[in-house]
């Protein structure tokens, strides 16, 4: 079930690794356009799994994910209104984008108890991976301030889904 | 949503002036960034809990031995007026890292 580092986290150490390297800095309509992407792929895997999923926990953590990113998106869509900011579509977006949606297909092969403990365990190292991306990358990049705040509430709150998708995954043993 | 011993909140309300004691008091009980605070909270019968929530999510207070449930919007205060003496531990059903307990002395 390790045996594949699933490819949107593979699009988002990417995302540091070649932006490091390059010596460049998202900009904040890019930075916009990376977390809701980063927020619509989980909201989209979290519904495969509320039709896919039978385990009361699996299907509880789904409805979750659902909530809160679609809290957070819109928090999102709301801040670059106020700030007239236009998200813009990049590289890491597109890469993120494609290779969720190959995940989503994988995911979709699978049925019951292997489904269940795949989806999980992907939440866990996808949330891993977008809060690494924050933390390292797309926080420190960000310029404006309000920006800034909003994209530190969504670690805290993506760190906290980390948590709960780990303990949802330890149930599953 | 406010099984045995809680009030809904408009009862707690209009019946706030004449239930509560004098010596009554109001608890504030923070959730911010999925983190209840403060943690541990001592109170009494008769005192008011204000829950209130900063996030732009959903949080819920659920006592383990389910003696309440309530649930608060996005960024909404709600309260609750305390009936039942006892440790309670408590949670959000939606994020089960939010833990915290509360005590209510006679």
């Amino acid at each position: 079930m390790f045996v594949r580092l699933s490819t949107a986290i593979a699009a988002l150490s990417f995302l540091t690794s070649a932006a490091l390297a390059q010596g460049t800095k998202p900009t904040d309509p890019q930075i916009a356009h990376i977390a809701y992407t980063a927020g619509v792929i989980d909201i989209t895997a979290a519904k495969q799994a509320i039709s896919k999923a039978s385990n009361k926990d699996v299907k509880a953590f789904a409805e979750d994910m659902v909530r809160d990113h679609e809290a957070v998106n819109k928090q999102a869509l709301d801040l670059v209104k106020t700030l007239k900011v236009t998200p813009e579509d990049n590289d890491t977006s597109k890469t993120l984008s494609k290779q969720a949606a190959d995940k989503l297909a994988e995911l979709g092969k699978l049925k019951g108890a292997e489904y269940e403990k795949a989806y999980v365990a992907n939440e866990v190292a996808y949330h891993k991976a977008v809060n690494s991306a924050l933390e390292t990358q797309l926080i420190p990049s960000a310029n404006n301030a309000e920006l800034k705040s909003l994209l530190q509430t969504g670690l805290k709150i993506f760190q906290g889904h980390q948590q709960h998708a780990e303990h949802v995954a330890a149930g599953l043993k | 949503m406010w099984p045995g011993h809680y009030l809904p909140i408009v009862t707690a309300l209009t019946l706030g002036a004449m239930a509560v004691p004098a010596h009554a008091a109001t608890i504030q009980i923070v959730m911010e960034n999925l983190v209840v605070s403060p943690a541990a909270v001592s109170a009494k019968v008769g005192d008011t809990i204000e829950w209130i929530n900063k996030d732009v999510l959903a949080h819920t207070a659920t006592a383990r031995n389910g003696d309440f449930d309530v649930t608060m919007p996005p960024k909404k205060t709600v309260t609750s007026f305390l009936k039942k003496a006892g440790m309670v531990e408590y949670y959000c059903r939606f994020h089960p890292n939010m833990k915290a307990t509360l005590t209510v002395a006679p």
